[in-house]
């Protein structure tokens, strides 16, 4: 098919998208309405709990068994980078290079990295009282360590890296979130059921479940962005292609 | 405001199709797949709006004093948020991989399939 025919059948696909979107947009409740049912229960049900994040409650109590399954996704994913990612026969691996770095990078990395590791730990301890949590935390802590590539090389940073003891934390934060839910099960008689005393509202002690389960998610997420970054990091730096004379120029 | 926020979601979503089709790059293409979900955002948060609402975080905030937005598509859109840079890792992955093996990142020349 020629660029110009494939064109002409988007646009056409892409009238008829706009036509019936505007269509169902405009059976849509007004933008700002004040009536949002689901809101108003929501809220409910996390102050119940003793959440004060919302957010939260939604997605660590309310809809905890849908987070187990986006968990999964992120779990399958890292599972599925590391096979695609793996060193073919033909490549040959090359040991990084230890490189120049401008001093006040260095400093900024040195300085930045325990700061940046310490705010993702309060991001993820805090996600049920503040804006955050499990996922935007890992992805916090899992960047901290990266500031050690920026700020030294990839030897500094593989050092830092126990990629092993992180498979197997992020394989066991993946399992404990379903150990909690069994343990809901057994204990409330539901699986996933905040069954944990509920504590204090706006402590960090508060809403049951939810700090446990955002423990777990941010180590998941911290150990598993830190090693699918390790597979795409080794691409670029460690492995060599199979045939320089193509792709010599990266 | 009416409608248009709900539109402006559609308007990306097709600008992000439009690159998708005429893309000559694979990584050009991730990013406009990466574009089309973001006008998912949009739509979540567009619907979840509330006027004159705030977070719906009541750690320095009593209960029942400030209309808040709906808590409910916040968490569908950190959802997203997390599905998105699955499916770009794994695109990115396999990009590297047809780079290596075809030598090409140009989806329109990849017509030959190779075991």
């Amino acid at each position: 098919m020629t660029a110009r025919t494939r064109l002409i059948m988007f646009l056409a696909a892409a009238a008829v998208i706009a036509g019936f979107f505007a269509a169902a947009c405009s059976r849509l409740p007004p933008f700002g309405t004040p009536d949002h049912p689901y809101a108003a229960r929501a809220v409910a049900a996390a102050l119940a709990h003793r959440t004060a994040n919302t957010v939260a409650s939604v997605n660590f109590d309310i809809r905890a068994f849908d987070t187990l399954g986006e968990e999964s996704i992120l779990f399958g994913t890292v599972l599925g980078a590391t096979l695609l990612l793996r060193r073919a026969r033909d490549e040959r691996h090359r040991r990084a290079e230890a490189e120049r770095v401008m001093p006040t990078t260095r400093l900024f990395g040195t300085l930045l990295l325990p700061v940046t590791l310490v705010v993702g730990v309060y991001i993820v301890a805090h996600g049920q009282l503040s804006p955050g949590g499990g996922f935007q935390g890992g992805v916090v802590l899992a960047t901290a360590l990266h500031l050690a590539y920026v700020a030294a090389d990839y030897r500094a940073l593989k050092r830092l890296r126990p990629l092993t003891f992180l498979d197997v934390a992020d394989s066991l934060a993946a399992a404990s979130f379903t150990l909690v839910g069994l343990a809901g099960l057994v204990a409330g008689g539901a699986f996933l059921e905040n069954v944990l005393p509920l504590g204090t509202f706006n402590q960090i002690t508060s809403g049951g479940t939810v700090p446990v389960l955002n423990a777990a998610v941010g180590i998941e997420v911290a150990s598993g962005l830190i090693a699918l970054l390790a597979h795409f990091l080794d691409q670029a730096v460690e492995l060599t292609d199979p045939d320089q004379h193509e792709t010599g120029g990266d | 405001m009416g409608i248009w926020p709900y539109l402006a979601a559609g308007w990306v979503l097709l600008v992000a199709l439009y690159g998708l089709v005429t893309s000559h790059n694979l990584i050009h293409a991730i990013g406009c797949l990466a574009v089309a979900q973001s006008s998912t955002y949009l739509l979540l948060l567009a619907v979840g709006y509330r006027r004159g609402g705030t977070a719906p975080v009541y750690s320095d905030l009593t209960p029942g004093t400030r209309p808040v937005v709906d808590p409910v598509v916040q968490a569908l859109a950190l959802t997203d948020v997390v599905v998105g840079a699955t499916v770009t890792a794994l695109l990115l992955a396999l990009t590297i991989q047809l780079r290596k093996r075809h030598h090409t990142v140009d989806p329109q020349a990849l017509t030959g399939l190779k075991g």
